[in-house]
């Protein structure tokens, strides 16, 4: 356990305690985005080794010692396009609420209860 | 009262399935074995200075495709969400001339912008950056210029074109490296110059450029149907 991990575990609980608890969409949003912030750090942590730099090579980094002297570059690469695409599902979900709003002029969750059993 | 039972009882529930996999990430003192390989063969075998980048648009080049699919559907979404209201467009209310603060700063401030979005995404390969962050700088540049100009439009001409463009020269990339290089995506389709310099690791800052291009240029366009919406 090392401590970005545990920050990252703690958003992700606190996103989805917000997406559970709240009724009005924007926030639901705002939970979702969080969630997405603590599986990024969550990610990132799995690569960290302590007192590594990161993986890019110049001149203070030896090409033929590089193994010893950088961090993991895998989940680096994942969160990096992660980042991207979540910020493109964020934009795809405010439109969802852009348009429901639209339809009954509310942002209240409780009303729309169409799908509701 | 029961609702909020529940909820504690599935965060609860979360907490524990999460905990066994947050518990088991000790600090590492070594690469794995995969890692290694990348760190120890991805300088010599593909020239990018930045490990981050081989991994992204090389070794693991199909998944960077797929995002961008992604992307894209996200994308063709919203437009496809925000369209639906366009003929209602009957009264279009004026909007507020944006301050001259504002002007003067898009028109000094917009191409250094784009000048830097472009500036990442071609040295993708040599420091921390790449298609995706340029791309996403180069979308922050047309937001401020929309913000100070409310009534401008983007071309969609343009904007379809490059989209449509980048996304079809980079799958075409990846089939060349088919026949003239080892597999899909190979960069080895050009000569890998010299290492650590703009001019090398064969065909990445290509298929970074386009990423770039891409990115930009789908984010522009979410942008875009989002401010046409409001009107």
């Amino acid at each position: 356990m090392t401590l970005v991990s545990i920050i990252g575990f703690v958003l992700i609980i606190v996103g989805l305690w917000g997406m559970l608890t709240q009724s009005n969409i924007i926030k639901i949003i705002i939970g979702f985005s969080i969630i997405d912030t603590g599986i990024h750090l969550l990610i990132v942590s799995i690569g960290y080794i302590k007192g590594k730099t990161a993986p890019i090579i110049d001149n203070s980094i030896v090409k033929a010692d590089a193994v010893n002297q950088v961090v993991d570059p895998i989940p680096s690469a994942l969160v990096l396009t992660a980042i991207v695409i979540g910020l493109a599902v964020t934009a795809l979900m405010l439109v969802y609420a852009v348009n429901l709003y639209q339809r009954k002029q509310s942002l209240d969750i409780n009303d729309f209860e169409e799908l509701k059993w | 009262m029961v609702k909020r039972f529940l909820i504690l009882l599935v965060l609860i529930f979360f907490v524990i399935m999460l905990m066994p996999l947050v518990s088991d990430i000790q600090p590492q003192t070594e690469l794995n074995p995969l890692a290694e390989k990348y760190v120890k063969d991805g300088p010599d075998e593909l020239g990018s200075a930045n490990l981050v980048t081989s991994v992204i648009v090389t070794y693991r080049g199909l998944d960077t495709l797929g995002e961008v699919a992604v992307l894209f559907i996200a994308t063709a979404g919203v437009g496809f969400m925000l369209r639906r209201r366009k003929d209602s467009k009957l009264n279009p209310q004026k909007k507020r001339e944006s301050s001259e603060i504002l002007q003067t700063g898009t028109a000094l401030l917009t191409p250094l912008i784009f000048l830097f979005g472009i500036y990442i995404f071609l040295h993708g390969h040599l420091t921390p950056g790449g298609g995706f962050q340029g791309g996403v700088v180069i979308a922050s540049a047309v937001l401020l210029s929309l913000l100070s100009y409310p009534q401008a439009e983007v071309n969609h001409k343009i904007l379809n074109a490059i989209k449509s463009l980048s996304g079809a020269f980079y799958i075409l990339i990846g089939v060349l490296g088919l026949y003239l290089a080892a597999g899909f995506l190979d960069n080895r389709i050009l000569p890998l110059g010299d290492f650590g310099h703009l001019f090398s690791a064969g065909a990445i800052p290509v298929i970074y450029s386009l990423i770039g291009l891409k990115v930009g240029s789908e984010l522009v366009g979410i942008l875009d149907s989002m401010q046409r919406s409001d009107s």
